[in-house]
């Protein structure tokens, strides 16, 4: 029974800890989308900065797979 | 928790393909037993020698297919390094070129149906990257000394506000590696593990042409991802890189 | 997956060969996975710096020299089709004088031998229509002839049949006279 209740809240837990997971799409699409808007504005300027954009991506995205992470560990590991 | 899945109709394993087995044969798993791990990094070595070793061989001027890839792959490299990091962290392209070429020919190579994906195991990408961290540390002092501590000393901002950003700029510094690592391997994980999900559900005969297309689809984000998360591990190690060489901001 | 494997013996294994757990998190699999990357780490590490590396940067440079050759070649090259078209242009517009030159030479030569063949011909349309009047004029007084005689002769007839005297000398004078008046 009291296993039942713990293994019940891992549960809830994990699907919690995938709503991070939007959080981490708002992210990426905010970047892409205030770089696409920069780059049509001043698109000479724009293929010097994709490396910049990538690694604001992966800094965005990074939080994301933190959040999947802690949803594995509570499906898998606790 | 595997036990009550195998009396469902269902049956979810997506975490089974990450198990790592001995190659040849069962038994116990020492560090030097040949694992199924061990074959599918020995297969990146194998595409990385492939792509720029012999594809290269006839050092033509007019390259072939395969030579203008191999070409392709190093001006990729070499213009990030030298853009990120600057001109003198050129000195250490190839080691990031060896982290990039690991982890794309990896990366690729797991998205081959029935095969391993190393990179997919946080011990692995936790090792390399605690080799970029430790490396980039200890250069970071061998080059500029103490001085290398002003990277969390931000000179630019107002001065009651130094110590606070100083402890941030610590603890983001120190969790560089683990974001680093897992950012790689969380991502090869997530996208085998939708896949093996959908590919689950392809067993039932109403939504199997559906979990069909959606593997289709995911398999293709994952041919997307596994370079951007390579080129990503790679540029960010330049950033790092950069740090170490030019810690003033 | 079903058979179950019992001679696996494992922590992170159950007995169906199913995970327990993240199999990324399985301890005693990480000092294998360690042990196996650094080695292709440094062997891919060997080969890129000893071998790959150098090799690629060398077929680059090499590329570039020749491309700046060519380049050069090129550029060698270019200009010596310029001058070339210069000098085509240049035979062409000589052979559109030359042309010209010829064809307004031809052009009188035409037009002269065309004056003579028509003052020629003119000449002799002109004696051609004298002759004819000539003709004309000798045909016409043999027909006035003809007429006097055909009628002289005529009327003597004529008077023969109404059973007269044929007087030829009044007769003669009589149609004389008629076809004077």
């Amino acid at each position: 029974m009291e296993g039942d209740i713990v293994q019940m809240g891992a549960y809830v837990g994990a699907g919690l800890a995938c709503t991070g997971m939007g959080g981490a799409a708002v992210g990426v699409g905010h970047v892409v989308g205030n770089f696409l808007s920069g780059a049509l504005r001043n698109p000479s300027a724009a293929a010097g900065q994709t490396a910049t954009m990538f690694i604001g991506i992966a800094f965005a995205e990074a939080l994301g797979i933190f959040s999947f992470l802690v949803a594995l560990l509570l499906m898998f590991a606790v | 928790m595997a036990s009550e899945a195998k009396s469902e109709g269902l049956v979810f394993h997506p975490m089974d393909q990450f198990i790592v087995k001995p190659f040849f044969g069962s038994g116990s798993i020492e560090f030097y037993t040949f694992t199924n791990a061990a074959f599918w990094m020995m297969i990146s070595v194998v595409m990385v020698i492939v792509l720029l070793v012999l594809a290269t061989s006839r050092r033509s001027i007019v390259p072939s297919r395969a030579q203008s890839l191999a070409e392709l792959a190093y001006g990729f490299v070499y213009k990030m390094v030298e853009d990120v990091a600057g001109k003198d962290g050129v000195a250490y392209f190839p080691y990031i070129m060896t982290l990039f070429m690991f982890i794309v020919c990896a990366n690729f190579a797991g998205l081959l149906p029935m095969s391993f994906t190393t990179t997919s195991h946080i011990a692995v990408t936790a090792v390399m990257a605690m080799l970029v961290f430790l490396s980039v540390t200890i250069l970071g002092f061998v080059k500029n000394g103490a001085s290398f501590l002003s990277l969390f000393w931000i000179s630019s901002a107002p001065l009651p506000l130094r110590p606070i950003l100083a402890l941030i700029e610590v603890i983001s510094y120190f969790v560089r590696p683990i974001s680093h690592s897992i950012r790689l391997a969380g991502n090869m994980m997530a996208g085998h593990a939708v896949i093996k999900v959908f590919a689950a559900f392809a067993g039932v005969a109403l939504i199997a042409p559906l979990s069909i297309v959606a593997i289709t689809a995911i398999y293709a984000l994952e041919v997307l991802v596994s370079f951007i998360q390579a080129y990503v591990f790679a540029i960010l190690t330049c950033v790092y890189l950069k740090d170490a060489l030019h810690p003033h901001h | 997956m079903a058979t179950p494997t019992t001679e696996t013996i494992s922590a992170c294994v159950d007995s169906y060969g199913s995970a327990i757990g993240m199999p990324q998190l399985c301890g005693e699999w990480m000092s294998n996975q360690i042990f196996w990357l650094l080695i292709t780490l440094m062997i891919i590490f060997v080969v890129l710096s000893r071998i790959a590396l150098p090799r690629i940067a060398t077929i680059l440079t090499e590329r570039q020299g020749t491309i700046t050759n060519d380049i050069a070649a090129a550029e060698d090259l270019k200009a010596k089709a310029a001058a070339a078209e210069e000098a085509y242009q240049q035979a062409l517009i000589d052979a559109r004088a030359e042309a010209a030159r010829i064809v307004e030479a031809t052009k009188a030569e035409i037009k002269a031998d065309l004056d003579a063949a028509m003052a020629t011909a003119d000449a002799e349309i002109t004696e051609k229509a004298k002759a004819s009047e000539a003709v004309i004029a000798d045909i016409r007084s043999n027909a006035m002839a003809s007429v006097e005689e055909v009628a002289k002769a005529t009327a003597k007839e004529l008077v023969a049949a109404l059973g007269g005297k044929t007087d030829e000398k009044a007769i003669n004078k009589a149609v004389d006279a008629h076809l004077k008046g």
